[in-house]
């Protein structure tokens, strides 16, 4: 049996979650570095940006407990505001015209300008949620949801600035393997240390009974707004991902299919669970590529297409159906060993 | 500006508007009795449409129901599209009707993510023309110089029609009083005697012919069919239910009328700059309607939440 007495298994054991998923990310991404395998690769990469779509989704979904149908509008405003400042530094006046000359003559590092959009997403997510965060359940999805259509609808008509229903093509692609799975892990120690924090905590509170949590005290509208700014920050950041995972951005692709794709994704999961959300990107992402090679055909065998999205739309209502709480129940990775082993040492120590 | 022109906006916009106070009557039924905001009811209009053609994936489609005599062409449609409406209760929203409002959203989403995929895999991803009822798309003539299109007065009439069939049906029915019955206080009107199972079969099937109608307006009028082409005017219906009030029939058709004419008289009045943004415009008033009045423009007084 394994003495938890020494500070630093007290500590792995405090964030064994964070530790189990950051691990687990780790080997698959070390499996597919090492075959060399492209299209794999490309699979991969998609899916840790997701993962961090998917978590900042866990952060304020899982503890407000309010589904949010708006945040790849935030995904979408900080993958443009990426490729304001990286993009095609020869083409840009012709795709995006409309923009300062600040930014039309000056090409940022990946790095501040992915913080940069999402430090603008969540600027963006505090004016609008200051306003929807006021609501309660079903309006505020509702909110959230026209939230995302304004969203979508300004980008697609602005043109000069976004190149409207045309796409932006050549960003740098920089969001390798490696690029994406730092991310990732980032993303997942932000909502993991969120919901360990105190406003997590209250957050969680105002989930299970918003009158109650009023009743102790708890600011329900602030700290909706807080997770909604903090998820949103994380959201734009994977937006700049996805630009420079796809070289291209179309405002098309963050429309109803990227929202559903990404809600299903955390449902699967379980929606009050970090591990959820990651083992639903996981999931979902392995399933959705192995239907696709299924569809294009493996030797004589294939499958209708669009068998992947019939098939994940299925399991989703089966899901809401049978297993509400998805597939980890709601629950984190369980500390392995012993049970609680500080309660155990301190029972030693008075005996 | 003259007359004639304001004539044939005022008409257009009462189409409009009455062709959206349809969808949202389709999805206020649904809510008022089970809180549910069904996605998928685009669909049902989609597979309406659908269903007219063989399945195959040439450009110009043959027609297979389409070919029918008209009266027996919208009869088999309209049932058919309200079987697979109440298919869709018994199947997949019974199984989920005690979930959360949110949840439920989801799981309709999911629904009509899978019937248009559906869609997908059996017609392919191509549009196709279908000219239903091609009577029915040239202009007429009202008076000197004002022509409006038939199909619009057609719509309008429908639309009236059906809509005072359904409030004979909710004054003077059993059934449509206890449908009343069960928007305002579902549990209560259980305790009373509604079987509620019954009642929420029926509502689907009210909804569910309402989209069965549409489909064969909306096809006649576009005259082309895609997968996704329920979705879009879907979203329309949704903004309308929001704006009437979820739950209030009037408030859906109110909404409906709303939208309408709003999104016409919008393309008519905005400067030409603005126009472009319409539908951010009309999705931004969604949002101060909702944190106006929470509970949409019509309240019910179901529709107060209580702790």
């Amino acid at each position: 049996m394994i003495e938890a007495n020494t500070p630093v298994l007290r500590l792995v054991r405090t964030f064994w979650p964070l530790v189990v998923l950051s691990v687990g990310l780790l080997i698959i991404v070390v499996i597919i570095d090492l075959s060399g395998d492209i299209i794999l690769a490309q699979t991969l990469i998609e899916g840790l940006v997701r993962v961090v779509i998917v978590a900042a989704l866990y952060l304020f979904i899982g503890n407000s407990g309010i589904i949010s149908f708006g945040h790849i509008g935030f995904m979408m405003i900080g993958a443009y505001a990426t490729a304001w400042q990286t993009c095609c530094p020869y083409t840009r006046d012709m795709f995006m015209p409309g923009l300062p000359t600040y930014l039309l003559n000056n090409t940022h590092h990946f790095i501040p300008a992915i913080l940069l959009a999402g430090l603008l997403a969540a600027v963006v997510a505090l004016i609008t949620g200051y306003a929807i965060m006021r609501l309660s359940g079903i309006a505020a999805s509702i909110g959230t949801f026209a939230l995302m259509m304004v969203f979508y609808s300004v980008y697609l008509r602005w043109s000069t600035w976004t190149s409207g229903a045309s796409s932006v093509i050549g960003l740098p692609t920089t969001t390798t393997v490696w690029v994406g799975y730092v991310y990732a892990v980032i993303a997942i120690t932000a909502a993991f240390l969120y919901s360990r924090s105190r406003w997590g905590l209250a957050l969680r509170s105002s989930r299970d009974d918003e009158v109650a949590a009023r009743a102790a005290g708890v600011n329900v509208f602030g700290q909706r707004l807080l997770a909604f700014v903090v998820s949103a920050f994380f959201c734009g950041m994977a937006g700049g991902l996805f630009g420079h995972f796809l070289g291209m951005l179309t405002v098309d692709s963050f429309h109803l299919k990227m929202t559903f794709i990404t809600l299903s994704m955390l449902v699967l999961g379980g929606m009050q669970s970090l591990t959820g959300a990651v083992v639903g990107v996981v999931v979902l992402t392995v399933v959705i590529d192995v239907l696709r090679r299924l569809e294009t055909g493996v030797g004589d065998f294939s499958i209708p297409t669009s068998s992947a999205e019939v098939f994940v739309g299925v399991v989703i209502i089966l899901i809401l159906i049978f297993r509400q709480s998805g597939i980890t129940g709601n629950a984190e990775v369980y500390w392995p060993f012993k049970p609680d082993i500080s309660a155990a040492a301190a029972m030693k120590r008075q005996s | 500006m003259d007359w004639p022109y304001i004539f044939q906006t005022a008409i257009s916009a009462l189409s409009f508007g009455s062709f959206y106070a349809l969808g949202a009557l389709g999805i206020g039924l649904l809510f008022s009795v089970l809180r549910l905001i069904n996605f998928a009811h685009g669909d049902f209009i989609t597979i309406g449409g659908y269903a007219l053609i063989v399945p195959s994936s040439a450009v110009v489609a043959t027609l297979s129901i389409g070919g029918f005599h008209p009266a027996l062409l919208a009869i088999c449609i309209i049932v058919l599209v309200t079987v697979v409406a109440l298919l869709s209760y018994f199947v997949v929203f019974q199984h989920v009707q005690n979930s959360s409002p949110a949840t439920m959203m989801i799981v309709s989403f999911a629904l009509g993510y899978v019937l248009q995929n559906v869609i997908v895999m059996i017609y392919e991803g191509r549009p196709k023309a279908v000219n239903l009822f091609p009577e029915l798309t040239g202009p007429i003539q009202i008076a000197d110089g004002v022509s409006v299109p038939l199909l619009q007065l057609v719509i309008i009439a429908v639309t009236w029609l059906l809509l005072i069939a359904l409030v004979l049906f909710f004054r003077r029915t059993a059934a449509g009083v206890q449908m009343r019955a069960a928007a305002e206080d579902f549990r209560m009107a259980r305790m009373l005697g509604v079987r509620g199972k019954r009642l929420i079969a029926l509502a689907f099937i009210l909804s569910g012919s309402l989209a069965g109608i549409m489909s064969l307006l909306f096809v006649t009028q576009k005259g082309v069919l895609m997968y996704n082409m329920g979705l879009s005017i879907m979203l329309f219906f949704f903004i309308a239910t929001v704006i009437g009030g979820m739950g209030s029939l009037i408030g859906a058709v109110v909404g409906g009328y709303a939208v309408g004419i709003a999104s016409v008289v919008l393309s008519a009045v905005l400067p030409e700059d603005v126009r472009p943004f319409r539908d951010a415009c009309v999705f931004l008033i969604v949002i101060i309607i909702l944190l106006w009045r929470p509970q949409g423009l019509v309240l019910t007084k179901a529709a107060r939440e209580r702790v």
